[in-house]
């Protein structure tokens, strides 16, 4: 039943009308679209989704450089709304563990510019009058810290557009359909009519892989359980003005959170059992006793966390008098990589997702969103966001609930940077996999690839190389990592060393206009001879990096197109969205046919001249070019290329002849004391010696080429995607530039020496923030060992006053700062500069 | 033979014990069988005169001093011992709080099982009953087996219907054998002093508040618009238990069963037990900001909106009426 | 005076705003509720507490189901009852009759170990079968005095004064412990359980009796609802601006 049904037409249909759809449609608005419609099954203000039960508090820093982003940009609006309270916000560690976890946050926090502090249980105490400082040792006090009125966020923002003329907003309408054609969306259906609409924006929360399922799209997202009880009266309450006065306490190593609201004291907790739902058995609003996301307690999973609460609030919550009011199930949305999923659906044109978004980033998400489906550039970098990200097997059931369940008790938790998940692995393994499993190899996942990181079979190595292997004897810094890794490092710049890349995305592109589709889509001059390869970027419109990837130019009209697992679904659509709509130039994903072996090293040419005819000699196959060879029984495509800085080639063969391949380059490999090599070494150390930037820690939509170093000394004269934008970043000087530096001294005040991850704050030598002329703050990129150049190695953003090289700075890790210095500014590799390796 | 257990005030059968007479004697004339009713505590001989137009044959009394209070297990062993003295095969009272009272007691002391609520019978061997649970807002299929059949009848689950035809009752006065034991529980009535209120049971207006009339403060504007309209306020459970208003504001299936004219629920989403007690309105309005609340579903008319909001309006608007009344009557003779 | 009070529960669904059945019509369709103790019972756990604060002595709580039962029997205790006992079932329906039975097999088991009652409470009737009937019941077993539908009780020189609403106004009565008294919600307004309290009851024990099962004689058959006659809603518009429309329902309906 509603009051008035819905119009006929749209431009965009927003489905769902909680803290996320609110936002998208006053953002839409903001950027100019007009018949916007708001759509939701329940009534408002609170129909009945996670918005409605939401903590509503927001603490500001993640870990993730785009989670923070959006949520600073969120608190700005609510600030601007006028619904946001600041209380303040305390991590407290009962844990040493977790003090150092504490370090390692604040560390972020100066990276992503928040100020905070590290305080002592005392002061703590003083902060937060009612909180038991005996059983904790210390805190991170982010003053800043506040909670919102999200449901009155959501009717302003709504309200505002509708006062521009922009938005038709109909609740108590369900959806039950949406009409697509010619893989676009055209029509939108509900109980109380049909809505035909250029665009649909699914922001219908846990309930979103329904909606997308009726266009026949995914969105994997698991709605979870989070529960919640809110006590009262608290008697020390009974006399503070307004929501709340006093900061906001997360327990972290009890996962659980308590928090003022009026006179109750709310207590949260993630600290439970992973509790599942399905987005087709969450009661309809009338069978359910408050929402459909608001579920019965059950008490029994709420137990531990009790007690938790008790310790450490035992003055509010150990009073008899002070009872529990009110106890939920809220329901939430969890995704298997805990980040949201946002932007167009790849099995569906015009369908957007914005779903899995909290509170704490629902308005700066919309802003994104909304810039993103209007001219095509956020300006905050959305890509780990982005819902193309996800491999056919990433949206099955069996993996959304796996890793949702695994990452529920990460909520809170001290995950390791390069901690691997646990849940529904072994989905995808190369044709070298029980090989590399003879071989000891320890697996890290990639897109749902196993690749070895390191092969326990190498440790004989670290004998040879004794400690130039730059062994970590710090636990954390030594965690998912093996001084091995830097042992094949150094066998491969000594030998020859073999890495398993079968987790490649492969795509070929071809048809009659494939060489002027390739000129639109890339940096660099793509008419080139057949037989190249090249290594370019893809812009965005405003000229971010969009991609960076290697090019084979196979026929006339044919280009293969190589790029990171990790990057391959969103490069495929960027590819996808832009192929000419008559079908003239074809796009197919290979990644599953072709198995690739990496042979580099200075023994790499000797190797392949012993099981092969072809002439594989500098002259006879010069790097950056391609062909196809016998290798023994096996016919290959080899590529002479390298993203570690050596002379070799990547070798494709057709997947079932993996093994086979394997096996001959193994054994032509032993004279030669082959060894297995690890992505430890092709992602990290390999390529950081060598300078060469990856994407998601350098490259990114936020940075453009001259800034990283990437551009070249002539543009083509074709147009391509982001020229424009691309020609005016040139004719300026950069606001920062990519930069390798070194730690100059690696030893912590303990003694220990201390290895960087990556995303520390860079700051003066003095201690201070660094930023530039844009307001970006430095940090560390990517950070690892050099074990050929003997240091630790890190690259960062610096603005031109400190990217000159031999600038003194120093990085913060774990509360401490290490002297570092600039060695390189720019692409100029630090390890063999001329790269006369690779071109030997 | 069938005995109904009838309450009356003062010689006059309440209007559920009409209905029981109006079922038992369906039951009498579909069984084949007599019926007689029984009649405890003053002046019950005059409701002899109603009974004729229910077929009854003959009206017990009982004849001692003892009975003229209430006293619960005493009139339940007094209706024992008739069921047992006249064969009696089913014996059917109202679901009132005494009428389930002294039939839970006369089940206990028979040892028998009792169908409370009943809204069919159908006799047999075994009687097929349909009986309300949850308030009425669900029904369940039982049989009802025992040598004797007890049953309570919903109120309102038929309309008591008088016969046309009368019949001659005949009044039996009996003698229960009672014991001193039966009279451990007597109910003393305690009349009140008329607070002046109109009582939430009998008022024409009922406005009834939920959650969202947003606090206990919140019952201005409905304390206002009942004394516009000269009702009473009402609320839901969500209410008393969140300490708003006291229990006896209560409408529902724990609280108040009320039967107004018009029943205003302002910000009630209407649970199942909320909607028993105000289900024998004659007419529902629900204010609400949800139009799929269940309230709007069973509504008569409904307002989409904020309960203040609403009312606000709405109060302004009947002063306004009003006083525009007054003003032409004050107007008029000038004129 | 110390006194030893019980209380009997129930384990109801916390239902919402419409029931949905089981496919086998036996049940209702719990999957997305709660469950609760009856709201009459909760006010007779209140009650209990506030006895014994006041009296002194000891406070017993009682429930014939299945086994997730306990968890009523725990909220009881998180209240501040004592001691819980459980009549444990296998989920299936009891009648009257036999959960009288039950109860006084129980309390009579109770007895014979030195623990009676001066007090047995229930609700007025259970919030989903509403026998009106099984404190009668348990009162006429062990012959007791029993009052049903009390809204008020003082306890005072081994007496009960209780007070009940009627249509017209109030009853009072008076009787000597030991009783069975069934109450009704608006006996007093129950509290919220306390942290320490959930905490207490959580690690308590739980006294389980398995009760002989008897055929009561009432057999539920199936469940089934109410048909809902077709119903029309005339909306009278939004918000503020439906003073005039209103006003017309009062006139067109004689109230003004």
């Amino acid at each position: 039943m509603s009051v008035s049904g819905p119009p006929a037409q749209a431009r965009v249909v927003v489905i769902g009308a909680g803290i996320v759809g609110n936002s998208m449609a006053y953002h839409l608005a903001q950027q100019g679209w007009r018949e916007i419609v708001l759509i939701d099954k329940g009534a408002l203000p609170n129909p009945g989704g996670s918005t409605g039960h939401a903590s509503n508090f927001i603490f500001l820093t993640d870990h993730s450089k785009e989670m923070t982003l959006f949520t600073l940009d969120s608190v700005r609006q609510y600030k601007a709304l006028g619904v946001f309270t600041q209380s303040g916000g305390i991590e407290v560690a009962r844990t040493a563990e977790r003090v150092e976890e504490l370090k390692r946050r604040m560390a972020s926090s100066k990276a992503w510019g928040i100020d905070a502090e590290l305080v002592s249980p005392a002061e703590v105490k003083r902060l937060v009058p009612y909180i038991n400082e005996d059983i904790i040792l210390g805190g991170f006090s982010t003053p800043a810290i506040g909670t919102v009125d999200s449901l009155r966020a959501g009717t302003l923002m709504r309200e505002k557009a509708q006062a521009m003329g922009a938005l038709t907003v109909v609740p108590s309408t369900e959806v039950v359909g949406i009409d697509v054609e010619n893989g676009r969306v055209r029509r939108v259906r509900t109980d109380q009519g049909d809505i035909e609409a250029e665009a649909v924006v699914i922001s219908s929360g846990i309930w979103s892989p329904r909606i997308a399922r009726m266009a026949g799209a995914s969105i994997p997202l698991s709605p979870a359980v989070h529960q919640m009880i809110s006590v009262g009266p608290v008697p020390l309450f009974a006399d503070t003005v307004g929501e709340i006065k006093y900061p906001i306490i997360r327990d972290m190593d009890t996962n659980g959170y308590e928090r003022q609201h009026g006179g109750d004291l709310e207590v949260g907790s993630y600290d439970h059992r992973p509790i599942l739902w399905e987005p087709d058995e969450i009661p309809a609003i009338g069978q359910s006793k408050l929402s459909p996301t608001e579920l019965p307690f059950t008490k029994e999973d709420f137990d531990e966390s009790l007690e938790h609460a008790l310790e450490l609030i035992p003055d509010i919550l150990g009073d008899p008098s002070v009872g529990i009011r009110h106890a939920i199930n809220g329901l939430l949305s969890l995704t298997p990589d805990g980040l949201p999923l946002l932007g167009e659906t790849p099995e569906v044109k015009g369908l957007w997702s914005v779903a899995a978004v909290w509170i704490k980033e629902a308005p700066g998400i919309a802003r994104c969103v909304a810039e993103w489906m209007t001219s095509g550039v956020p300006e905050i970098d959305p890509s780990g966001s982005d819902i193309a990200r996800f491999y056919d097997h990433q949206k099955t059931r069996a993996h959304i609930r796996g890793r949702s369940a695994e990452g529920f008790n990460k909520t809170y938790g001290i995950v390791h940077p390069r901690e691997q998940w646990e849940s529904n692995r072994r989905v995808r393994v190369s044709p070298f996999y029980e090989r590399e499993k003879a071989l000891a190899a320890v697996f890290f996942e990639t897109a749902g690839w196993e690749r070895p990181n390191w092969y326990e079979s190498n440790k004989p190595l670290l004998a040879e190389y004794g400690d130039r292997v730059m062994p970590r004897r710090y636990e954390w810094d030594a965690r998912w990592w093996s001084p091995i890794i830097n042992a094949e490092h150094l066998a491969m710049r000594d030998r020859v060393g073999m890495v398993d890349l079968s987790a490649f995305a492969v795509f070929d592109i071809a048809g009659t206009c494939a060489l002027d589709y390739m000129q639109k889509m890339c940096v660099v001059q793509m008419n080139l001879p057949v037989g190249r390869v090249i290594y370019t970027s893809l812009l965005n419109p405003a000229g971010g990096i969009k991609a960076d990837l290697t090019v084979m130019r196979l026929g006339t009209n044919h280009f293969r197109v190589v790029t990171g697992g990790a990057d391959g679904m969103r490069d495929r659509k960027w590819f996808a969205d832009h192929l000419p709509e008559d079908e003239a130039v074809q796009l197919t994903d290979l990644t599953s046919s072709w198995a690739t072996i990496g042979v580099w090293g200075p023994r790499a040419r000797d190797l392949l001249q012993s099981i092969t005819d072809a002439d594989v000699s500098n002259e006879g196959f010069p790097f950056g070019t391609c062909r196809f060879i016998d290798l023994g029984s096996v016919r290959a495509l080899a590529s002479r290329i390298s993203y570690v800085g050596e002379l070799g080639w990547e070798v494709y063969v057709p997947f079932e002849q993996g093994a086979r391949l394997w096996d001959a380059i193994w054994d032509a490999g032993q004279p030669h004391h082959i060894a297995p090599v690890g992505i430890g070494v092709y992602g990290t150390t390999g390529r950081l010696e060598k300078c060469y930037r990856a994407y998601g820690n350098e490259l990114e939509q936020e940075f453009n080429l001259v800034e990283t170093g990437l551009a070249r000394p002539q543009v083509k004269p074709q147009d391509f995607i982001g020229k424009e934008a691309y020609l005016k970043q040139r004719a300026e000087p950069p606001a920062v530039t990519l930069c390798t530096l070194t730690v100059d001294d690696n030893t912590s005040r303990s003694g220990f020496k201390r290895f960087m991850m990556g995303r520390e704050p860079v700051l003066s030598a003095q201690g201070k923030r660094i930023v530039d002329r844009h307001g970006r703050g430095s940090y560390v990129t990517s950070a690892g060992s050099g074990p050929s150049v003997g240091k630790t190695i890190l690259m960062t953003f610096l603005p031109p006053e400190q990217a000159k090289v031999g600038t003194r700075l120093a990085v913060e890790y774990f509360g401490e700062q290490y002297p570092v210095t600039v060695a390189v500014v720019g692409p100029t590799p630090l390890f063999d500069p001329q790269n006369a390796r690779v071109r030997s | 033979m069938i005995l109904a257990f009838i309450e009356q005030v003062d010689g006059a059968p309440t209007l559920l014990s009409l209905e029981v007479l109006t079922m038992a004697a369906r039951l009498a004339r579909n069984m084949d069988v007599p019926l007689d009713a029984v009649a405890i505590g003053p002046n019950g001989a005059a409701a002899r005169g109603i009974l004729t137009s229910y077929r009854v044959g003959t009206l017990h009394l009982a004849d001692d001093l003892r009975l003229a209070a209430y006293a619960p297990a005493a009139w339940a062993h007094t209706i024992a011992e008739l069921a047992d003295r006249i064969n009696a095969k089913v014996v059917i009272g109202t679901a009132s709080d005494r009428g389930g009272e002294v039939m839970a007691h006369l089940a206990a002391r028979m040892t028998l099982p009792l169908a409370a609520n009943c809204t069919e019978i159908v006799p047999g061997d075994a009687f097929i009953v349909t009986r309300q649970r949850w308030g009425g807002s669900l029904l369940e299929e039982a049989h009802l087996k025992g040598r004797v059949k007890l049953l309570t009848l919903a109120p309102h689950a038929l309309t008591a219907e008088a016969s046309p035809n009368r019949t001659e009752v005949a009044t039996q006065t009996f003698a229960p054998v009672l014991d001193d034991k039966d009279f451990r529980v007597r109910l003393i009535p305690q009349v009140e002093a008329d607070s002046g209120k109109i009582s939430l049971a009998q008022a024409r207006v009922v406005i009834g508040g939920g959650r969202g009339v947003g606090s206990a403060e919140g019952f201005a504007t409905l304390e206002e618009l009942a004394d516009l309209l000269g009702g009473a306020v009402g609320c839901s459970r969500v209410v008393t238990s969140l300490g708003w208003r006291p229990h006896a504001d209560q409408v529902g299936q724990t609280g108040t069963r009320i039967a107004p004219d018009l029943y205003i629920a302002c910000g009630i989403s209407g649970a199942i037990q909320h909607m028993v007690g105000c289900r024998a309105a004659k007419h529902i309005l629900a204010i609400n900001t949800d139009p799929t609340a269940p309230i709007v579903k069973q509504a008569d008319y409904a307002v989409i909106g904020d309960v203040q909001k609403v009312l606000s309006a709405v109060n302004a608007e009947i002063r306004r009426a009003k006083s525009g009344h007054e003003r032409m009557v004050t107007e008029a003779p000038a004129g | 005076m110390p006194m030893n009070v019980l209380v009997c529960v129930k384990r109801v669904p916390a239902t919402a705003g419409q029931i949905t059945l089981t496919p086998d019509a036996q049940e209702i369709d719990t999957r997305y509720l709660g469950f609760t103790i009856s709201p009459h019972e909760e006010c007779a756990v209140e009650e209990a507490v506030r006895m014994i604060e006041t009296h002194g002595g000891s406070s017993t709580v009682l429930t014939l189901g299945p086994e997730a039962a306990v968890d009523q029997l725990r909220d009881a205790m998180a209240l501040g009852i004592e001691r819980a006992i459980l009549l444990e079932t296998d989920g299936r329906e009891w009648d009257p009759v036999a959960t009288a039975a039950a109860i006084v097999e129980a309390i009579e088991a109770e007895r014979a170990a030195g623990r009676s009652y001066d007090l047995v409470m229930f609700g007025n009737e259970s919030a989903d079968s509403a026998g009106y009937q099984v404190g009668v019941r348990v009162a006429g077993t062990l012959d007791l005095p029993c009052v049903t539908g009390i809204k008020a009780i003082e306890i005072d020189q081994g007496r009960a004064a209780v007070r009940r609403q009627t249509e017209s106004g109030w009853e009072t009565a008076e009787v000597a412990l030991p009783a069975v008294l069934t109450v009704k919600e608006g006996l007093n307004l129950p509290r919220y359980p306390s942290l320490p309290g959930r905490l207490k009851a959580k690690k308590k024990e739980i006294e389980r009796i398995t009760p002989h099962w008897q055929d009561g004689g009432l057999e539920k058959i199936r469940l089934k609802l109410p048909v809902q006659a077709e119903h029309k809603v005339e909306i009278l518009g939004k918000n503020g601006d439906v003073g005039a429309e209103m006003v017309e329902v009062f006139q067109r309906l004689r109230l003004l």
